[in-house]
């Protein structure tokens, strides 16, 4: 168990070193003329005018907590899935039961327009 | 015949041998040594398939399209990757002034490390798994949306208002379709009754008298939606919405070039292929198959789906991003969670294992006869979606244009009044 889980480990260090080897010897073998020209924020040829942090849609907000509803409910669901066999008949339909009242959320969501995207 | 279905275990033996033997390690020493060896491995494969399919691609993309594609670099334009390679390696890279430096420069480093580090876990060949883990399935899903931070990472980083709002654009549709993804997973899981990838492949198989039926069988609404969940959870065409020239010009890596921009391409391809991998093993049976070695069956499927996913990218314009939304919100989800209630109550009511019909009640039937219903379920459900999708379309467009009549007929008033 434990080594199951040290290969993740080891996984994760070689891609960053075997990647970040890569980097360096792109950035020893590429030729370095900065310029202001160069440097400045690319938008179509125009200077860039004001701040970057233009207001964003509220849309995202909403579907970003729907979307945590819906993975919260992913992950209570998983370790049901894997005992999945050994439940009785009652425990799952408790758990569709749960299923449902969170369909229902979804088409209430639905109703009052917060899944609409204008 | 033993020895070339078992190529990669005995080769895997072999180097672990070697090691062991000839260097004298302590145990800790020669296990850290061989994980290491093994991810080497696993990540040079990862990337010398993606220079393989970026040629692959470009070809079979251009035949669709009638043109001919790289046919310059070598014969037929295979050395068109390597080419590609050292343009990017000798690239000017430019910084721009304006960028937040520390985000900026790791963004490309963690997209491509999480999108490598989905390949711990995929089975090739029986016991040859980088590990098994028992949380497999969960572990792919988790460390492939390990990419949504490093694009979010790359918009704000680069300081641009085109790459913020191609990364606002991205993470909207990289969280939103990951809820069908997980939907769908679930029925594999609870019929295979693990989230390992190697039990559900062996759940797949003809071993220990399971009937050998691959889970599309049972569930072909899940493999479809799944599948194409997976190509918008890669940001791929149709679903590359996130990086739509003629609107916020290439999206998050606007302001990348050289190296860094290729990492990016890296990351988007492997996990594309990540996707083709844990599909084929998932609902495809994986490395099992007759007469041929198992590895090659496991990389014929993956590019069998691989290929769909260029079909795709050939034939089908970009999408909207209202489309987008809604495709995933009001059909794939709500879907998902009606499929998933009918998968639930039908393993219940049908179940193949005496043992559980004898403690929970339910009818005896066999795997055959198990997975006849659950396909006509899974059938009829789809079929019916489809058709209330279609209708309910077909009101919308009716108003659309009664409302647009209207207008033209008070427009018409006004000019002869």
């Amino acid at each position: 168990m434990r080594t199951d889980f040290a290969f993740v480990g080891v996984m994760l260090v070689t891609a960053a070193l075997l990647m970040g080897v890569t980097l360096v010897a792109a950035s020893l073998l590429r030729p370095k003329k900065p310029s202001k020209a160069k440097l400045e924020t690319y938008e179509c040829g125009m200077e860039t005018v004001g701040d970057t942090w233009v207001q964003f849609r509220v849309q995202y907000y909403i579907l970003a907590l729907v979307f945590v509803l819906f993975d919260i409910e992913a992950i209570l669901l998983f370790p049901i899935a894997v005992a999945f066999n050994s439940l009785t008949f009652f425990a799952v339909a408790n758990v569709i039961l749960f299923i449902v009242v969170l369909l229902i959320a979804l088409l209430y969501a639905w109703r009052k327009g917060a899944l609409d995207w204008e | 015949m033993n020895f070339i279905n078992d190529l990669l275990k005995i080769i895997g033996d072999f180097i672990a041998g070697i090691i062991n033997s000839i260097f004298g390690f302590s145990p800790f020493l020669a296990d850290l040594v061989t994980m290491g060896l093994a991810a080497v491995i696993l990540c040079t494969f990862a990337a010398l398939s993606f220079m393989g399919l970026t040629y692959v691609e470009r070809k079979v993309v251009a035949r669709i399209q009638d043109r001919v594609g790289p046919n310059q670099a070598g014969p037929l334009g295979l050395l068109q990757p390597i080419a590609d390679g050292i343009k990017m390696f000798t690239k000017e890279d430019t910084t721009p002034a304006a960028a937040d430096r520390w985000v900026y420069n790791l963004a490309p480093l963690v997209i491509a490390v999480f999108a490598l580090t989905t390949y711990a876990v995929l089975p090739f060949a029986p016991d040859v798994v980088g590990t098994n883990l028992n949380v497999g399935v969960f572990y792919i899903i988790a460390v492939g949306s390990g990419s949504i931070v490093a694009i979010i990472m790359a918009g704000w980083g680069s300081n641009n208002k085109y790459a913020l709002l191609g990364a606002f654009r991205t993470v909207a549709q990289l969280v939103g379709y990951e809820v069908p993804m997980l939907l769908n997973v679930l029925p594999v899981v609870m019929l295979a009754g693990s989230m390992s990838l190697v039990d559900i492949i062996n759940q797949q198989t003809t071993l220990n008298g399971n009937p050998g039926i691959p889970f599309i069988v049972f569930f072909p609404l899940s493999a479809l939606v799944f599948l194409i969940s997976g190509i918008a959870e890669t940001a791929r065409s149709p679903f590359d919405l996130l990086e739509a020239e003629s609107e916020i010009v290439a999206g998050f890596h606007v302001e990348y070039s050289g190296m860094k921009f290729a990492l990016f391409f890296l990351g988007e391809y492997v996990n594309a292929l990540a996707v083709a991998f844990v599909f084929s093993t998932l609902f495809l049976g994986g490395y099992a198959g007759p007469v041929l070695p198992p590895y090659i069956w496991l990389l014929l499927k993956a590019a069998a789906v691989f290929f769909v996913f260029m079909w795709l990218r050939g034939t089908l314009p970009r999408i909207r991003v209202d489309q987008m939304h809604n495709m995933n919100w009001k059909f794939f989800v709500p879907v998902s969670i009606v499929h998933l209630v009918v998968v639930m109550a039908l393993l219940k009511l049908f179940v193949t294992n005496p043992a559980m019909a004898q403690a929970n009640g339910g009818i005896l039937v066999t795997p055959g006869v198990q997975a006849a219903i659950l396909f006509t379920a899974s059938m009829l459900i789809l079929i019916g979606s489809l058709m209330i999708a279609a209708r309910r379309a077909r009101i919308m467009r009716l108003q659309e244009e009664a409302v647009l009549e209207q207008r033209r007929a008070e427009n018409i008033a006004a000019v002869s009044a």
